[in-house]
């Protein structure tokens, strides 16, 4: 039997992510030296390229924007006990509700297209999740596997209907025709170009800002309502939930669907804020980084955030060391982003042992 | 004269600002059974821990049969003869019995030889010891009692001389109690030391050669079990004299506020676990349900509650009639109030603060926020207030629950149910594994309530708490009310009686 390691609430939260990040970065350092390039350089460029300059910056959070809403739908789930692994199918399913509002309503100002776009976006994610939810919770069916086969059934879904139904007569391309003037969500280069601040083009949309505010209803969901305390409850212990009046699984399903919407709002950042048109294949794997996201931020806003700005600065910064650097192909870029992954997420309690003990003996 | 099995020599562990074990001395002859009793919290459990090599000691010696010896882990203490049986098993259920015993000590990389060791020693071991247990049953099948046998069973397996026991008849029934206790008898008369920690004084009294007394981190008194008594062991243990509370003057009970009429539970596997039981308990009257654990008493008390839904019957509280629709947190509103069995599993999420496990059950009361949000400042602050009432130690609403020891921990669910201000209070097993000082704390509140005219419902497996708190006593069996008496009409023998099914005394 050994004890359980509890360590300082800073500890845990700053000085332990911070060490794992720290050994995710010598050991990607290592593979770098490897191929014979030099690591402080790549460093250096990894970091200039995703917060050196303007441009930078705004891929570097447009990326994060992705993050933000899939971590806080990993981690909406996980207080309540559930492993939500179908944010990719649910960010599907979400990205084609919001097309719909934006291709049926876009010849309408954008004040009122986009907020209902946005709400469909949630309401199809939540939805899709929320089937998963009603199977655990009804037929015991385990959401690891079923949100698993909902991914891969909201992935063919948007191949039939891109094909079938979205794509415009005569198209040989799977994806639909562009969205009105008030199916966009604008750029954040426009809008504070048009107080007056000017800021290079790139991807980066009103979605962020969305994605921030998402962050906030999260923590006051969780940490702050009744609603919330219900959800931890039962992820804490579903026996004292029922005792206290919370159905088990009510709360299985209200959990899912929030996760889900969550999820499917990821959606908004790529079909709304850029593309501006339902494409395949828009969510790019951001869906199961947003667990890596949720595992090392602690599942808490605030180090999601933080998290989430981590995992966009790789994403950019890679992007800009493999142009730099023809011999870290873009697979390298995914090796070292990997092993952020692998030491941040899946060992994130690897020191945490050491670092107890370390701790410990100090304060003797 | 031979060496002493175990012997301790000022034993000092801190845990941060905590000093669990100061200077502690404690010497163990061979082949005695040795009792440890304290409160909770006196640092019986961190003693064994640094015996059997969870901790180590700060500083002091420890010595086995007179040699001096250094404990890291509990490989070294097996190694070194000890063996302990944990109060929470560490089996593995799905697992058969020969499995589990040979868990950890399978002899090579194929275990078909191993089983057959494993078959044969528990055979010789039940025949030698009166262990009988099926090698081939599955654990998780096993009773409370058996599965603590096979704890037994694999210590000495591993050849323990020195066998701990933490709290065993914690877990026990009744029934069950007697014979563990024959089996160490059997165990301390061939040669084997047993070290066992307790609170209940009976038992000490019952089946130990000498007793040692632990009081906040100290050793305070050793004593031979026959030259003293229980009086004197609950005064060392608490460092007071107990009061035990009066029954108080019976004042006359008034209208039933609690009404169970023909009511039957089936479980999730639509087995009936509880079989047309009517009974009432009225205002300013406290009803004990007696029964050997397992009897339907948990079923009984989870429908009335509002967590199972009875299959058929009425249940009335304060007038209302329980429906389809109601649910644990509906019932609290018409004036239930609950204190659950197993603080740790119902009645306590321990993942949380102090202030949010008093929410639990009334996190939407209108008093604890507003909207759809809890007032936090507000709710810590009549948690406070509520942990002040009670006595709970430490005072410290964002305390994790579960950094409380187990007497503290149950308190504060108790004040929960009590400070809801409930018209009918159900308190199923409100002393279980809490010490004697916080036993009589939680009675006086229990008649306290009686006295205030409200309706209670004791249910409790320990027949001395139903006689000293009851006014009428509901016996089950086998899920159906065997009879109902007035405490003042009846006596243990009767209600023991009752208890394996039988009717009426002759």
């Amino acid at each position: 039997m050994s004890t359980p390691v509890t360590l300082p609430r800073w500890a845990d939260l700053a000085l332990l992510p911070l060490i794992n990040v720290a050994v995710a970065f010598l050991a990607a350092g290592l593979v770098v030296l490897a191929i014979g390039e030099s690591p402080l350089e790549a460093t250096g460029i990894l970091l200039r390229g995703a917060l050196g300059h303007a441009e930078g910056i705004g891929f570097t959070l447009y990326y994060a924007t992705n993050f933000i809403f899939a971590g806080l739908a990993v981690a909406v789930a996980f207080h309540a006990g559930l492993f939500n692994i179908g944010g990719e199918g649910q960010a599907i399913v979400g990205g084609v509700g919001a097309a719909m509002v934006a291709l049926a309503l876009g010849h309408l100002p954008g004040l009122i297209v986009l907020p209902l776009a946005v709400l469909a976006a949630a309401l199809f994610g939540a939805a899709w999740a929320a089937v998963p939810g009603w199977l655990q919770a009804r037929r015991g069916s385990h959401v690891v596997i079923t949100t698993i086969m909902f991914n891969f059934i909201a992935s063919a879904l948007l191949i039939y209907l891109l094909v079938d139904i979205f794509r415009p007569p005569g198209s040989m391309e799977p994806s639909s025709r562009l969205f009105a003037a008030g199916g966009k969500l604008p750029f954040l280069h426009d809008l504070l170009a048009m107080i007056g601040i000017s800021m290079p083009k790139t991807p980066l949309n009103l979605s962020f800002v969305i994605a921030l505010g998402a962050a906030v209803v999260v923590y006051l969901l969780i940490d702050r309502s009744r609603l919330g305390y219900g959800l931890r409850t039962v992820g804490a212990n579903p026996t004292a939930a029922r005792y206290g009046g919370i159905s088990p699984e009510r709360a299985t399903v209200v959990a899912m669907a929030i996760s889900g919407g969550l999820a499917g709002m990821m959606a908004i950042n790529e079909i709304l804020g850029v593309q501006h048109r339902l494409i395949n294949d828009f969510t790019g794997g951001y869906g199961f980084v947003g667990i890596a996201v949720a595992l090392m931020g602690r599942s808490h806003p605030v180090g999601l955030l933080l998290a989430a700005l981590l995992f966009g600065v790789l994403y950019q910064g890679g992007t800009e060391l493999a142009f730099d650097k023809p011999r870290i192909t873009r697979d390298m870029i995914v090796v070292i982003q990997g092993l952020v992954i692998l030491f941040a997420g899946a060992l994130e309690f690897m020191f945490k042992p050491a670092l107890a003990r370390l701790l410990k003996a100090k304060e003797r | 004269m031979t060496a002493p099995a175990i012997a301790l020599t000022a034993i000092d562990k801190r845990f941060g600002p905590v000093h669990a074990n100061r200077a502690i001395d404690l010497v163990v002859e061979k082949g005695t059974i040795h009792g440890i009793i304290g409160e909770n919290g006196a640092g019986k459990s961190t003693l064994m821990s640094i015996l059997y090599g969870f901790y180590e000691a700060d500083s002091g010696t420890i010595a086995v049969n007179g040699a001096p010896v250094r404990i890291r882990s509990s490989a070294d203490a097996i190694r070194l003869g000890i063996g302990m049986v944990h109060q929470h098993f560490m089996l593995v259920e799905p697992m058969t019995v020969a499995e589990n015993v040979l868990l950890g000590a399978e002899g090579g990389a194929l275990i078909a030889g191993g089983l057959v060791h494993a078959r044969a020693e528990i055979a010789r071991l039940g025949a030698d010891y009166g262990l009988v247990v099926d090698p081939d049953a599955v654990v998780g099948e096993l009773s409370v009692g058996l599965q603590q046998r096979v704890e037994i069973i694999k210590a000495l397996y591993r050849g323990a001389e020195v066998l701990i026991l933490d709290e065993p008849t914690g877990v026990l029934t009744p029934a069950e109690a007697p014979q563990l206790f024959e089996v160490l008898g059997e165990l301390s008369r061939q040669g084997r030391t047993i070290l066992i920690i307790t609170h209940k004084l009976k038992e000490i009294m019952a089946i130990t050669d000498a007793v040692s007394v632990m009081r906040r981190g100290e050793m305070v008194a050793h004593r031979r079990t026959a030259a003293t008594s229980v009086s004197e062991l609950a005064e060392l243990m608490v460092g007071r004299a107990i009061v035990h509370p009066a029954r108080g003057e019976g004042t006359a009970p008034g209208a039933p506020l609690l009404a169970v009429e023909h009511l039957t539970v089936r479980d999730s596997r639509k087995v009936v676990r509880v079989e047309d039981v009517s009974f009432a308990v009225r205002a300013g009257e406290i009803v004990g349900i007696a029964g050997v654990s397992g009897n339907g008493q948990s079923e009984l008390v989870e429908a009335i509650a509002g967590i199972i839904r009875p299959a058929s019957g009425a249940i009335r509280i304060a007038g209302h009639t329980l429906t389809a629709a109601d649910d644990a947190a509906s019932a609290r509103t018409h004036g239930l109030a609950h204190v659950p069995e197993d603080r740790h599993r119902m009645g306590l999420v321990t993942a949380f603060p102090a202030w949010e496990n008093l929410l639990l059950g009334h996190h939407r009361d209108a008093a604890y926020g507003s909207g759809p949000l809890i007032d936090r400042e507000r709710t810590v602050a009549a948690t406070a207030q509520t942990m002040a009432h009670f006595d709970v130690r430490p005072a410290d609403p964002l305390l994790k629950t579960a950094n409380f020891s187990g007497g503290n921990q149950q308190k504060l669910v108790i004040a929960r149910e009590i400070e809801a201000g409930p018209q009918v209070l159900i308190a199923a097993q409100p002393t279980r594994g809490v010490d004697i000082g916080a036993i009589a704390f939680i009675h006086q509140q229990l008649l306290a309530m009686k006295a205030a005219g409200k309706a209670i419902l004791l249910v409790s497996v320990e027949l001395d708490e139903i006689f000293a708190l009851a006014d009428r006593i509901v016996v089950m069996c086998g899920g159906k009310v065997v009879g109902i008496r007035p405490v003042a009409e009846t006596d243990q023998n009767e209600i023991g009686l009752m208890m394996a099914g039988v009717e009426r005394a002759a």
